[in-house]
């Protein structure tokens, strides 16, 4: 394999937190029923500037998620737009049970938002990586999961997230995303082809998809193989649409994700695929079922192949 | 309502409560008998609720400009369906339904059966106070004047979450917001001095600044007086210690936590129905 190149973010590119901390404030000036409840995250949420121009609309919990999800789902049942905020590692941890009873058993619609997803976190270890949320979250009924993957993404997903009458998880990590595609059609439960090819699908989703592009970009460069890539942002429900038409291609597929191998999004995949009689040469991509290694995000990132350069490999691996 | 009106109810809701729970051989009788003095209070006296012209009551879940109520401990089911078909939130008859196959009135409450008059779903313990929270909040900042009430057990004590939620109301200064616990002093292993010592709830509630009455929860105009009372305060929630005896009305189940989720048979249920007779103007489902 000869030189991997370095796509550099575009200049544009902003962390999906900080289009977050800006889609809510637009949100907030014409809807004076949508309240932000934070755990002591405010400043980690990048939302110090919302509590600033919204005193009212910021509701502050302490260090206590299982009540931040309570009260959410407390606001939210009597018709509050409820934004919980907190680390994903926690909210979806410490809080399982207050997100499966409260708000999804009981159908109140807080938008359930973890922040420094996946191993966001990187150095600060386990405890703060988020590598279960999609396997448990999967299991809850009543719950759209998503993992916006640019900037785009996370905007429409958070405008889209505010007018559900269903409970969302909408998770993401804090460093700057680049604009993935021109095409900025963004809806729930569809996933988003970002390049199309034929001779092999990689699907992302949340900050996995970034590298997924540059590893087809680099196979097209180097190899003449074109591989269609997706942003499967939504892991639940699942584009089983999409899915099929893809599969109906006959290529090796790959699925790439922050989350360990097991219950995330190349599982769901694979359930699907194999149920409905597709045969694709198919691998998960992701984090193994293992501590992870010491290091920051984009360590981790590489350690474990979720890189242009490993997602390549496995890729030609799988296509020999 | 006359305190000898709202007693009649409660001897009613007991009957529904003992025929429910002998009828599908499972179930709470202790805590939903030992709290039907208290529930029957709130519903039938002390809430605002949303009525049309004729008196009936209309379930909204926004519950704008309505009293609420949540119930934590949602294994007393039995007592939470008697009182809220009583209070015609749906109909009487559906009792006999309670946890069949597709009924509506699974063991414990759930909004996923749209059962007008459940505003939560309950049953592991611990959460109702935050929800309770956050459905206070709500109404302070919709500039709202009604209150919210949420029951919970004394064993429920025990889950951390609950002390979350302690912690938060008094700092939001949620005088909106009554808690109610059922001191019966009884948890499903046993007395809860010896499964796990609470030790004096009272004082532990003062400390994180919440208002602390205590109420004989057996005694209807003691009930209806504590429960108008707590409405007062506009700053500070207030916790009140409802002393009651589980398995209240029926001799054989006072007392004891051997009641908690066991259900009368035939014979039993008889010796139960001749201690509650049957309320005028009110028939058994």
């Amino acid at each position: 394999m000869g030189e991997l190149t370095t796509v550099a973010p575009n200049s544009t590119a902003q962390a999906n937190l900080d289009v977050f901390s800006a889609t809510l404030q637009q949100l907030a000036e014409t809807d004076r029923n949508l309240l932000v409840v934070t755990s002591d995250s405010r400043g980690s949420g990048k939302l110090v500037p919302f509590g600033q121009r919204f005193p009212k609309q910021h509701i502050e919990i302490g260090i206590a998620e299982q009540n931040l999800v309570g009260v959410a789902a407390g606001l939210a049942s009597t018709g509050k737009n409820v934004f919980a905020v907190s680390p994903a590692c926690f909210l979806t941890a410490r809080s399982f049970e207050q997100i499966k009873t409260d708000v999804c058993y009981s159908n109140n619609p807080v938008r359930l938002i973890g922040i420094s997803a996946g191993v966001s976190y990187g150095a600060l270890g386990s405890t703060h990586h988020s590598l279960h949320d999609f396997a448990a979250l999967r299991a809850v009924h009543n719950l759209t999961i998503v993992a916006p993957a640019d900037n785009v993404e996370t905007e429409q997903a958070i405008r889209q997230a505010a007018a559900s009458e269903t409970p969302v998880y909408l998770r993401f990590g804090k460093k700057a995303m680049p604009l993935l595609s021109d095409d900025q059609s963004f809806t729930l439960g569809k996933g988003r082809v970002i390049r199309d090819g034929h001779d092999l699908i990689l699907i992302g989703t949340g900050e996995t998809v970034y590298p997924a592009l540059q590893a087809a970009r680099w196979l097209e460069d180097r190899h003449r193989i074109k591989a269609t890539v997706v942003s499967m942002h939504t892991i639940k429900p699942l584009d089983y649409t999409l899915l099929a038409t893809l599969a109906a291609k006959g290529v090796p597929m790959i699925t790439v994700e922050e989350h360990s191998v097991f219950g995330g999004l190349g599982e769901a995949c694979a359930s699907f695929l194999i149920q409905n009689g597709y045969r694709n040469r198919f691998r998960i991509m992701g984090i193994p079922d293992e501590y992870t290694v010491t290091g920051s995000q984009a360590e981790i990132f590489t350690h474990y192949g979720l890189t242009e350069k490993g997602i390549a490999a496995e890729a030609l691996n799988l296509l020999a | 309502m006359e305190i000898q009106q709202l007693e009649q109810i409660a001897t009613q809701v007991r009957r529904d409560i003992v025929r429910m729970v002998h009828a599908v051989n499972s179930g709470h009788p202790g805590g939903s008998l030992g709290c039907t003095d208290f529930l029957v209070a709130l519903y039938f006296d002390v809430m605002r609720l949303k009525e049309d012209g004729q008196g009936t009551v209309i379930f909204d879940m926004d519950a704008k400009g309505e009293d609420v109520f949540f119930l934590s401990n949602g294994h007393i089911s039995p007592l939470f369906y008697s009182v809220l078909a009583r209070r015609g939130y749906f109909p009487v008859s559906e009792l006999a339904t309670f946890r069949k196959l597709d009924s509506r009135l699974q063991g414990h409450p759930t909004t996923a059966e749209h059962l007008p008059g459940v505003r939560i779903a309950s049953g592991s313990l611990g959460q109702g106070l935050s929800v309770a929270c956050g459905a206070a909040l709500a109404k302070r900042l919709n500039g709202d004047d009604s209150h919210v009430y949420v029951l919970m057990g004394d064993g429920e004590q025990q889950e951390g979450q609950v002390w979350e939620g302690a912690t938060f109301a008094p700092h939001h200064k949620l005088g909106n917001l009554t808690a109610v616990i059922d001191l019966n002093g009884q948890q499903i292993d046993g007395p809860t001095s010896l499964v796990m010592n609470n030790r004096d709830l009272g004082e532990k509630y003062k400390a994180f600044g919440w208002n602390v009455e205590h109420m004989e929860g057996n005694n209807m105009a003691d009930v209806v007086a504590k429960l108008k009372a707590s409405r007062k305060d506009a700053d500070v929630p207030t916790l009140i210690l409802m002393h009651t005896e589980m398995g209240y009305g029926i001799d054989y189940m006072m007392g004891s936590h051997k009641w908690h989720g066991v259900a009368p048979n035939d014979e039993q249920l008889a010796v139960a129905l001749n201690q509650l007779p049957q309320t005028v103007g009110q028939a058994d489902y």
